[in-house]
């Protein structure tokens, strides 16, 4: 997908301002429905993701029970109206596939063999959308885990980098994604730095892939410092709350 | 069904004995109601309502597309309605189900009845292409009451709305934007458009720029239950499970009724069914003034 859209000036300024080094604006808050067992609300640029987790509770139907583990199922869906032309309502092929690559990252990090037979759900729901929903999305999975009480070995964070007019970037953008050379979103356990999640599309030689994936890890550590300080103040408001 | 509702239904119906309700309310009264609008850019217009802890976000998306053969000049809108599964431990994913379907279908009714979109002025192109409207509303936090919320977050949304001409100009051909322009400058002469409430700029007649899209002043529903003798009104989730028979009315700015829907299977005497009227005429007053505050005007 290769263009003549300038999307990085002389100076290594983006068309949004940022530096090649920058993430877009982040904000994290844990805890906004009543009914979930642990719920996120994230904004990350233009993306809006609102994710619910249900569980640990029994599987059903009965035959997707593991005597062994539980399973850990996401459901990525985007709103119809969260993109440019409406979208139809219900599962499409890309979402069921996004919906797959979350839950796997989500299982390698919640202590699964804890819950067997049962189900963790996590409903992840894009209601603005505007490039990187799959990494904004696991992010706020993780957040939302941690609200429901799920015990984890990490908390998983995403992001993605990607190559723009030949430069390697983070965290693309709308054009920057529509228009630019590569994207590599990743979903790392940043305590170990084992990877859950990557996939890639465009074209990076070697030297570009292993710039472009530190420069994706060093972005899911500043996320991971945003995601904590999110659960922090879940938990001193409700201090604070209890004090009064 | 399980247990836990019959032992609520105990619980529930003692303190109406006494007046009272499990969250402290009076049995007219409705639970906090927060509107927020313009919660989504991608959306030509959109918002997210509280009812309690409920909350509902409705986002209107526009397009081009061909009117029905029989009303050549008038707008689409259709309502569709997602109760995700992050709403509710009960909701599962699939194609909508009843529940999900009859909500879409009481809101559609609200909207296309009262013909608070005025549709007619939606045509670009009679018998060719019109605008058309989604209205979709997405359930996010089940407490009771989706019937207020997801009409209330509809109205909310819409009132908001900007039609996407900017947009959608290289579709149009030059007979297209002819007959735009000349529909548009029609539009803003109507006689008595001083009348129309909401969203209209005079000024803004130029078909290249996005402009409000045209709205009357909408009723507003709201929603009793009767549990044994009691009616209580915006009920919360154990009050709604519980619930022998529900009644939404639905009441404009005059404070003339305009829809009505009764549902489950518990009925109500001529008696009852007034005093829901007059419950839903107070309410909706005020419901009326946050929805107008909410929208800035």
């Amino acid at each position: 997908m290769k263009s003549d859209i300038k999307l990085i000036n002389n100076e290594g300024k983006r068309n949004d301002g940022r530096g090649p080094k920058d993430i877009r604006k982040i904000k994290i808050e844990a805890g906004v429905l009543h009914r979930a067992d642990g719920s996120c609300y994230l904004e990350w640029g233009g993306n809006k993701i609102l994710v619910a987790v249900y569980g640990p509770r029994e599987a059903v139907p009965r035959h997707t029970q593991n005597p062994l583990k539980a399973n850990v199922q996401a459901r990525y869906n985007m709103a119809a109206f969260s993109v440019e032309d409406r979208k139809r309502p219900g599962p499409d092929r890309r979402s069921v596939e996004i919906s797959k690559v979350i839950s796997e990252a989500l299982e390698k990090i919640v202590l699964t063999e804890q819950f067997p037979r049962a189900s963790i759900d996590v409903c992840i729901e894009v209601l603005d959308a505007e490039a990187g929903t799959r990494c904004a999305g696991l992010t706020a999975a993780g957040v939302a885990l941690i609200d429901a009480g799920i015990p984890m070995r990490d908390i998983p964070v995403a992001c993605a980098a990607g190559k723009i007019n030949g430069q390697v970037v983070l965290d693309l953008g709308k054009e920057e994604d529509n228009f630019g050379d590569a994207d590599l979103p990743i979903a790392i356990s940043p305590r170990t730095g084992e990877v859950l999640l990557l996939q890639m599309d465009g074209h990076l030689t070697y030297d570009e892939f292993n710039e472009a994936f530190d420069l994706a890890v060093q972005g899911c550590h500043k996320i991971s410092e945003i995601q904590k300080k999110a659960i922090m103040d879940k938990y001193q408001n409700a201090a604070a709350e209890v004090n009064e | 069904m399980t247990i836990v509702p019959i032992i609520k239904r105990d619980y529930i119906i003692k303190l109406a004995e006494q007046g009272k309700r499990i969250d402290g309310r009076d049995f007219v009264n409705y639970r906090k109601i927060e509107i927020e609008t313009n919660v989504v850019n991608k959306a030509e217009g959109s918002a997210r309502v509280k009812i309690g802890n409920t909350q509902v976000l409705c986002g209107i998306k526009m397009g081009i597309g061909e009117p029905f053969p029989d009303t050549p000049t008038t707008g689409v809108m259709s309502t569709a309605a997602e109760f995700v599964p992050m709403a509710s431990p009960d909701f599962e994913s699939g194609p909508p189900r009843e529940d999900a379907i009859e909500l879409a279908r009481v809101v559609d009714r609200g909207v296309r009845e009262s013909q608070v979109i005025q549709l007619e002025k939606l045509c670009i192109t009679p018998g060719e292409k019109v605008w058309l409207v989604f209205i979709d509303i997405h359930i996010l936090d089940y407490d009771g009451n989706l019937f207020d919320a997801a009409s209330l977050a509809a109205l909310a949304a819409l009132l908001t709305t900007k039609v996407p001409v900017s947009r959608f100009l290289k579709d149009l051909n030059e007979r297209d934007r002819d007959s735009w322009q000349e529909r548009l400058l029609e539009l803003y002469t109507i006689p008595g458009i001083d009348e129309v409430a909401f969203g209209t700029d005079v000024a803004n007649k130029n078909p290249i720029e996005d402009f409000p899209l045209p709205m009357i002043e909408p009723p507003v529903s709201c929603t009793a239950v009767k549990i044994n003798d009691f009616i209580l009104f915006d009920p919360c989730f154990d009050e709604e499970i519980i619930a022998d028979v529900r009644l939404t009315v639905a009441t404009d700015h005059n404070g003339d009724i305009r829809a009505m829907q009764k549902g489950l299977s518990g009925s109500f005497s001529r008696e009852e069914i007034q005093k829901v009227i007059k419950g839903a005429l107070d309410n909706g007053q005020e419901i009326r003034k946050i929805l107008s505050h909410s929208i800035g005007k």
